[in-house]
């Protein structure tokens, strides 16, 4: 594979094998080269939207199908989620700047009483890497800690995390209290964690359960398009 | 000098492990959200009895109440200044339980993951997670215990920064992973790969094995995994009583006592040597585990049919040994 003849320089290629090549750099991980690429393309007069949707999104699309089948495991996927978010903070600024339409805002952490974090983490940093913005409540939150903070952050979707038996129910008490509240329907629940399933959510009225962290971003980008969709008619 | 732990496995063919520590925990009324460890200060009478539970019931070992008792778990309830005397109290209450007994039992020091992911992936360097090790080590073996017991790991940096405390302060150790994703650790190592992990190790550990994860069945499987690898160590396992049922608003593991007891039974066909259990598992458990372990000879390596028409079916396919399910995706090139 190191063959010097097998070097490639990333500006000498068209975009159309560019952008393949960015998502094979992003799948292995290489930081450099994805801000690289996404720097050539902002050169070449893409829109920060389009580089986003087009070269990165899709990119880790293919991690995260490759993750769900068991082809990749954790550490490639939060390499590819580094790589990701190199090209991300190159292209957040401009992405306000021109306006673009922001993927979505995720308020994440895990239930009062649970302090079992690493889940919540690796989804974190995955729905990240998935261009997503993150505002991290860490562990241990009570339903005023979710609420003020999707309102603050004027966030779009709500994560809930429990690896325990017994904090699990307590899921249901903040998506009672945004019923109660008449929020409900300005946000996307997404509920996970190990003892979970997707009976339980249900249950408990959330949009989803989401298995793994892959399934969590898969999830996400199909809900807000549904609710964009929505909101167009 | 032999420590307790290699001495019982070469008089013994078996040992019983302990149960669940967390999950008894809240039965005595642990509240969600409290660090266990704080118990080991404000309620050394329940961690005694928690203890003693494992004791009356059978266990060769414990596992004392310390394991997020790093650094880093510790921080997240403003307590990491005291990680030393958390330990060493945990410790402290195990030795004086062990000793009460009568046997000969072993106090086995819980270290569990740091909760961080280590570099390059994460930001965790490997000697900031030695360092977190080592000063949990330090505080379990001053108050007492017989083993360092490393367990729940699942990135494969985190196993080898815990050995590398252990070697530091030149102290016994075994260690254990948790394969819940498609057969593997989280992390993606797999049982052949642990084999290969620990009999690398310049300080191997007394023995290795799984534990936690996500039902007995995969469990199971995973020690077959071991065996087929060769390892030269014994094998420990240490599941479930069964999976967390939500029923009519109730949680309960679906573990009964009877498919406890045939778990230990087929771990130990399996070929593991230390028996015990994880999440779920009560003192009930491990007495009908060692009633059974005592009743029945061992017997041959149990098929994947055995396992699943004893303790239910598997959570995956495969056991993730022998490459990934489907082939690595046609790559381009790329610079040297």
């Amino acid at each position: 594979m190191s063959d010097e003849e097998d070097d490639l320089i990333l500006s000498e290629l068209p975009d159309e094998e560019l952008v393949p090549q960015m998502m094979d750099d992003l799948y292995d991980g290489m930081k450099e080269e994805v801000e690289e690429g996404v720097n050539i393309l902002l050169e070449r007069g893409w829109t920060p939207y389009d580089i986003l949707t087009k070269a990165l999104v899709e990119g880790m699309a293919i991690v995260g199908v490759d993750f769900r089948d068991g082809i990749l495991f954790v550490p490639e996927v939060l390499l590819a989620a580094g790589a990701m978010k190199g090209g991300m903070e190159i292209l957040k600024p401009l992405l306000v700047e021109t306006g673009a339409p922001r993927l979505g805002k995720m308020v994440i952490g895990t239930v009062k009483g649970d302090i079992h974090d690493i889940g919540k983490n690796l989804v974190a940093m995955m729905m990240e890497g998935a261009g997503f913005e993150i505002v991290d409540l860490g562990i241990n939150n009570d339903v005023d800690k979710y609420i003020d903070a999707l309102k603050a952050e004027g966030a779009d979707i709500l994560g809930m995390s429990a690896l325990l038996t017994t904090t699990m129910p307590y899921m249901k008490v903040v998506i009672d209290t945004l019923v109660e509240t008449g929020a409900r329907d300005d946000y996307i629940v997404l509920v996970g964690g190990a003892p979970l399933n997707e009976e339980f959510g249900k249950a408990i009225g959330a949009d989803a359960y989401c298995r793994d962290a892959a399934v969590a971003v898969e999830t996400a980008k199909e809900l807000i398009m549904r609710k964009h969709n929505r909101g167009a008619d | 000098m032999t420590d307790l732990l290699s001495e019982l496995l070469a008089e013994r063919d078996w040992l019983l492990g302990d149960g669940a520590t967390g999950t008894n925990l809240f039965n005595m009324g642990l509240e969600a959200g409290e660090p266990p460890e704080v118990w080991n200060e404000t309620h050394p009478d329940r961690i005694r009895a928690l203890y003693d539970g494992s004791i009356n019931a059978g266990s060769d070992m414990f596992l004392t109440n310390s394991f997020g008792g790093n650094y880093s778990r510790l921080k997240l309830h403003d307590r990491q200044d005291d990680v030393f005397t958390l330990n060493r109290i945990a410790a402290e209450i195990g030795r004086e339980a062990a000793d009460a007994s009568g046997r000969k039992i072993v106090v086995a020091g819980s270290v569990g993951p740091t909760g961080e992911i280590l570099e390059p992936v994460g930001t965790l360097s490997f000697n900031d997670a030695v360092d977190m090790f080592q000063e949990q080590a330090r505080g379990l073996l001053a108050g007492g215990v017989d083993v360092l017991w490393v367990e729940t790991i699942s990135a494969p940096e985190e196993f080898r920064a815990a050995a590398k405390a252990f070697e530091n302060l030149d102290a016994p150790w075994v260690g254990t992973m948790s394969f819940d994703t498609a057969g593997r650790s989280m992390m993606g190592v797999t049982a052949t790969d642990l084999v290969a992990l620990v009999e690398s190790l310049p300080n191997r550990p007394i023995a290795f094995g799984a534990n936690c994860g996500v039902g007995a069945s995969d469990l199971l499987r995973t020690l077959i995994g071991f065996g087929k690898a060769n390892p030269k160590l014994p094998i420990i396992a240490k599941g479930n009583a069964g999976i967390p049922k939500y029923v009519h608003g109730h949680i309960h593991y679906d573990g009964t006592p009877e498919l406890m007891g045939e778990y230990a039974l087929l771990a130990r066909d399996a070929g593991a040597r230390i028996i015990g259990g994880c999440c779920g598992t009560k003192p009930e458990h491990l007495v009908a585990m060692k009633a059974a372990l005592e009743s029945r000879p061992k017997g041959d390596t149990p098929t994947m049919e055995a396992i699943s028409a004893a303790l239910g079916g598997f959570s995956s396919d495969s056991d993730g040994v022998g490459g990934p399910a489907a082939p690595k995706r046609e790559r381009r090139r790329r610079r040297g």
